[in-house]
């Protein structure tokens, strides 16, 4: 019979280090799963994954066991995905006329006729891409939890450590940040 | 052109396709070999530390003695003290009579 999640950090903390490599096989799919939300090269999001289980196991002590192991680790990844948007936080400006044929004739297609241009479109999520990787990291981490994910105000909070009301203000922000993106790239290719 | 029409459009092809959860093959090695590492490193700080302190504690040591012995003809002073304060501090009850 497999062990508890409580079970195993309890063996952890005794010393048992196989019992945190049961925990690491466990929930390593989750956490590669959101690390690719914040990273795009494969060698980012595997030290992101590297990073978030050091930490975990530094910081089992501070596991009370109030909530499940799962959300303290998540809560956990999500702040360590926000500290390596931080650490690779670029200043170059990108520039929009470098977008691929297939991104812009999808934004063609969109100015033309909203309707026609299908969201289904690798192009369409190579755009939001390209649109998030200008945001700052705050303003990134908010849109995809909110807008991505749809995880409500309440729960961003605790995932991120910062108070409703700023949440709240952040995401406002980063909304018309977003929105400032699109038109900068629309102005760009003359749309 | 409406911008929250494209901001909508693009934020519905990003929920349309989550990221994969596909885990590199033996990742979890990967991690316990990190982690092995780390609890390493953690003693050999500490032991390090602990080398380091040897000389200043040796030090503290010899200079303890030297004082100790230096100070050890003194001693005899030290008692008369400790036995005047002794008579002081218990006056009242060695001549109950003295006492107003």
């Amino acid at each position: 019979m497999e062990k508890t999640d409580a079970e195993l950090v309890a063996a952890v903390r005794q010393g048992d280090l196989a019992g945190f490599e049961t925990l690491v096989a466990r929930y390593q799919p989750r956490v590669f799963a959101t690390a690719r939300r914040y990273a795009r090269r494969e060698s980012e999001v595997e030290d992101i994954v590297q990073e978030a289980f050091i930490k975990a196991y530094q910081k089992l002590d501070s596991f009370r066991g109030e909530a499940p192991f799962e959300h303290w680790l998540m809560r956990l990844t999500v702040r360590t995905c926000y500290d390596a948007l931080r650490a690779h936080q670029r200043n170059r400006e990108f520039s929009y006329t470098d977008l691929s044929p297939a991104e812009s004739d999808w934004l063609e297609r969109f100015s033309a006729d909203p309707e026609a241009a299908s969201e289904n479109a690798a192009a369409a999520r190579e755009l939001v891409q390209r649109v998030l990787e200008e945001l700052p990291p705050a303003a990134r981490l908010i849109i995809n939890l909110l807008e991505i994910e749809e995880r409500s105000v309440k729960e961003i909070a605790l995932l991120t450590g910062w108070s409703v009301p700023l949440v709240k203000v952040r995401a406002f922000r980063a909304r018309a940040m977003m929105r400032k993106c699109l038109a900068k790239m629309l102005k760009e290719k003359n749309l | 052109m409406n911008l929250e029409n494209l901001q909508h459009k693009l934020i519905l092809a990003a929920r349309a396709h989550p990221p994969e959860d596909s885990v590199p093959y033996a990742f979890e090695q990967r991690i316990m070999a990190r982690l092995t590492e780390y609890r390493a490193d953690r003693w050999l700080t500490w032991s390090r530390l602990l080398w380091r302190a040897v000389a200043p504690c040796l030090g503290i040591m010899a200079l303890v003695s030297v004082l100790s012995l230096t100070f050890e003809s003194s001693l005899g002073d030290s008692e008369v003290l400790a036995n005047d304060l002794d008579n002081t501090v218990l006056a009242a009850v060695a001549n109950p009579g003295d006492a107003w």
